[in-house]
């Protein structure tokens, strides 16, 4: 009995797909839920889970092409379609056929009928009962895994954390939304390869045809749509950053020692952004053409680059959070970010998102809305320049500029202005006894 | 900074914290003309005067009981006992009388004496030069102990435990007073007590350590990269009260937890921290907390001998492997 895949639906309008990668060769065995085939479309990529056990059969469509929904990418049976054609050269003994037809084929249709073997034995389910440690236990009943399903890599066939991890982000793809840092997901993959350039694209003799990512494709048509759809209204504000830059020097050496790693602006932005928009909820919002949708949970999306593109990693609840926690969480996000170690939950669910352009110089910026959010705000950088104080006196200020893009559709200026003026005042008024934990 | 051993940061620390504090002290045996059998007290009878830095009799439950006396008469005395294997005539004093003092006064009195010992093996001293005490005092409550492993944290730390107004045992590893060697700053820091420093950051295992063993797991991390295995070495420090934060962190990142010490195994620290981190942290285990640690047994004085009984690189290396496959 065998089982005939076809390319899925992998959201609305899209009408076709492109195979990126064939995960399982021809003749491999595989496991009910284990990732089967990378499929790129112009919305969504996504890694699809084999819905049956058994052994790929024949693959229908190579790796590169474009196919309509609907349309067979590969057969998955028991194996026994492949033993029948291996049947003349030895069943029973491969390696006495390899030696007695002596040419290379015939070895590799052996090894391939042995492999095919060892899977039917595998999953026949009659293996000793699978060891986990309890960490492993307790993901496993977290994310409603069957352990019995999960290759063991550890001592003894022992399932180890990496196995599970693995597995459960395996499956997770399927679920990927279209945002662009879902592919930044998977644990540094080999770049996925780039679907055939589509026909009508002249590329002429002094021009060179980069394919796109998957990642970079993701970006573009989010970057378009969010433009597209939200009217970007635009805000800067300066800000005197000086007793936070005091307060940072301070703490620097007992915050190396104690944590080990070293304390940056940015969870000092955030924390001072999150209690902004506490002020100021119609910023921490969505647009809907039945009204605007607030949301009380506030939870800060952080741009964080990673070679090839962008990723926006969420900080959950960010306003229950000390500066000493929110630099932690920044921390962890971007290491795992860099890493391509991001979970799909550490994506989802952002309300606002902080960009610190001024880490790379910038001391103004554009930014564009990360859709469905109400506004991004940047942190410039922390530049000292003689500023006219009380007194009309000279005097050398650390100072910062913030800049607001907002959807118009769901505030105005006077609420964006007084939102970041929120953010002004909370930052300007850090000093020597702030509370960091 | 200057680059300074370990036994060099012992000296800058009693010689800054006295000219801080006219209430410190220093006694013990030789630590006044001679300057200390390792030298730790050089030169300081000299700018202090034998007032505050006095020569003892051969008598450690006397070290301890005066001690003890002036500083519940207000002094800050820092004792010296000249090896941590001769503590044990002044474990009574310690134990019945410093540990004590705070709870049976109600809090009227406080013992704020530091007790100074250089201990631990590696380099040939035999049965009586060669021990490891912390797991004897680790028992009893009112009593920090305080174990550095560089001579940063050891000025540091010994600064913040001549400050602290409890009970605290030092205890300097011998082997490492010449051998380690780091930057020190001139001048007046602390390193706070209980709270535990990644001396090295990992993902996969995470080796908890103190004293040598913060040594031995840095190399073995350094070997072991080559085979893809990423270890955090975590330095406790202060042993008690231990930075059980630290820990936490450290266990829910890497899942995997190799504990090393060159005290004996059985009854040792390394038990007191498998045990907590199976009552607190069962659920975040991907596989058996390990120890490496010396055998249960004395301390041999034939080299070939001793280096078989105490842990070496190789040993921490085989434990890391064995959980790397876990």
């Amino acid at each position: 009995m065998s089982t005939t895949i076809t390319m899925p639906q992998l959201g609305e309008s899209v009408a076709e797909g492109t195979i990126g990668k064939w995960l399982k060769a021809q003749g491999e065995r595989i496991e009910r839920d284990e990732p089967l085939v990378e499929i790129i479309t112009d919305k969504v990529n996504a890694e699809i889970p084999s819905p049956v056990a058994g052994v790929i059969e024949r693959i229908v469509v190579p790796e590169g092409q474009t196919v309509p929904v609907g349309a067979e990418l590969v057969v998955i049976g028991d194996g026994s379609s492949l033993k029948e054609v291996v049947a003349g050269v030895g069943e029973a003994e491969p390696a006495a056929a390899g030696q007695e037809d002596g040419a290379s084929p015939a070895a590799a249709t052996a090894e391939l009928a042995e492999r095919v073997e060892t899977g039917a034995t595998r999953g026949d389910g009659e293996a000793a009962p699978k060891r986990a440690s309890p960490l492993v236990r307790k993901l496993a009943r977290e994310h409603e895994v069957d352990l019995s399903l999960v290759r063991g890599s550890g001592l003894g066939g022992r399932v180890t954390k990496n196995d599970i991890l693995a597995y459960i982000e395996g499956r997770g793809q399927v679920a990927a939304p279209a945002a662009g840092p879902a592919t930044a997901a998977r644990p540094a993959a080999p770049a996925a390869p780039a679907p055939a350039p589509r026909p009508g694209v002249q590329v002429a003799p002094d021009e060179e045809l980069v394919p796109l990512s998957p990642m970079r494709r993701a970006i573009a048509e989010h970057m378009a749509r969010s433009v597209q759809t939200a009217p970007h209204a635009w805000a800067m504000m300066e800000v005197d950053a000086t007793a936070l830059v005091k307060l940072r020097e301070s703490l620097l050496g007992p915050w190396q020692a104690r944590e080990g790693f070293e304390l940056t602006y940015l969870p000092f932005f955030v924390k001072a952004v999150v209690a902004a928009l506490r002020e100021n909820p119609p910023l921490n919002a969505r647009w809907t053409e039945q009204g605007v949708v607030l949301k009380k949970r506030i939870s800060i999306g952080i741009a964080v680059a990673v070679p090839d593109g962008l990723v926006v990693p969420v900080i959950p609840d960010a306003d229950q959070k000390s500066i000493a926690g929110l630099a932690h969480g920044i921390r962890d996000l971007a290491g795992r970010a860099r890493a391509g170690r991001l979970s799909l939950d550490d994506i989802q669910g952002g309300t606002f998102t902080v960009n610190n352009t001024g880490a790379l110089g910038s001391i103004a910026s554009g930014p564009i809305i990360n859709q469905p959010q109400a506004g991004i705000i940047t942190m410039e950088a922390i530049v000292k320049r003689p500023v006219v104080v009380a007194e009309d006196a000279i005097a050398i200020r650390s100072m910062l500029n913030t800049c607001l893009s907002f959807d118009h559709r769901v505030t105005d200026g006077a609420e964006a202005l007084r939102f970041l003026h929120s953010v002004k005042r909370r930052v300007e008024a850090y000093g020597p006894d702030t509370p960091i934990y | 900074m200057a680059v300074k051993t370990l036994i060099e940061a012992v000296n800058e620390a009693l010689r800054e914290e006295m000219e801080r504090d006219p209430s410190v002290i220093v006694l013990g045996e030789d630590v006044g003309v001679h300057g200390g059998v390792f030298r730790a007290t050089e030169g300081l009878q000299k700018e202090f005067g034998a007032e505050r830095v006095i020569d003892t009799p051969l008598a450690e439950l006397g070290i301890a009981g005066i001690a003890i006396g002036a500083a519940m008469n207000g002094l800050r005395p820092v004792a010296e006992i000249q090896f941590a294997d001769y503590i044990h005539p002044a474990f009574d004093q310690i134990v019945n009388e410093a540990a004590k003092i705070r709870y049976r006064s109600n809090g009227a009195f406080s013992c704020p004496i530091v007790v100074r010992a250089p201990f631990g093996a590696g380099v040939h001293g035999g049965l009586y030069h060669s021990q490891s005490v912390e797991a004897l005092f680790y028992h009893v409550p009112g009593l920090k102990i305080v174990i550095p492993s560089t001579p940063y944290d050891c000025k540091g730390l010994l600064k913040a435990s001549i400050r602290d107004p409890d009970p605290v045992m030092f205890f300097e590893h011998k082997k490492s007073y010449r051998r380690v060697k780091g930057d020190v700053p001139e001048g007046d820091y602390t390193v706070p007590l209980s709270v535990a420093d990644v001396k090295r950051e990992g993902t996969d295992i995470s080796v908890i350590t103190y004293g040598v063993g913060v040594h031995l797991a840095l190399e073995a991390a350094e070997k072991i990269e080559a085979e893809a295995v990423s270890v955090e070495v975590l330095d406790l420090r202060t042993i008690v009260p231990m930075d059980k934060e630290a820990i936490a962190r450290s266990v829910s990142k890497t899942n995997k937890v190799l504990v090393v010490h060159e005290d004996n195994k059985t009854g040792g620290v390394g038990a007191e921290i498998a045990a907590t981190i199976a009552e607190d942290h069962f659920e975040e285990l991907d596989g058996p907390v390990l120890r490496v640690a010396a055998a249960d047994t004395h301390i041999p004085y034939a080299p070939t001998l001793e280096e078989a009984v105490i842990p070496n690189v190789d040993d921490v290396l085989a434990a890391l492997r064995r959980l790397a496959a876990y």
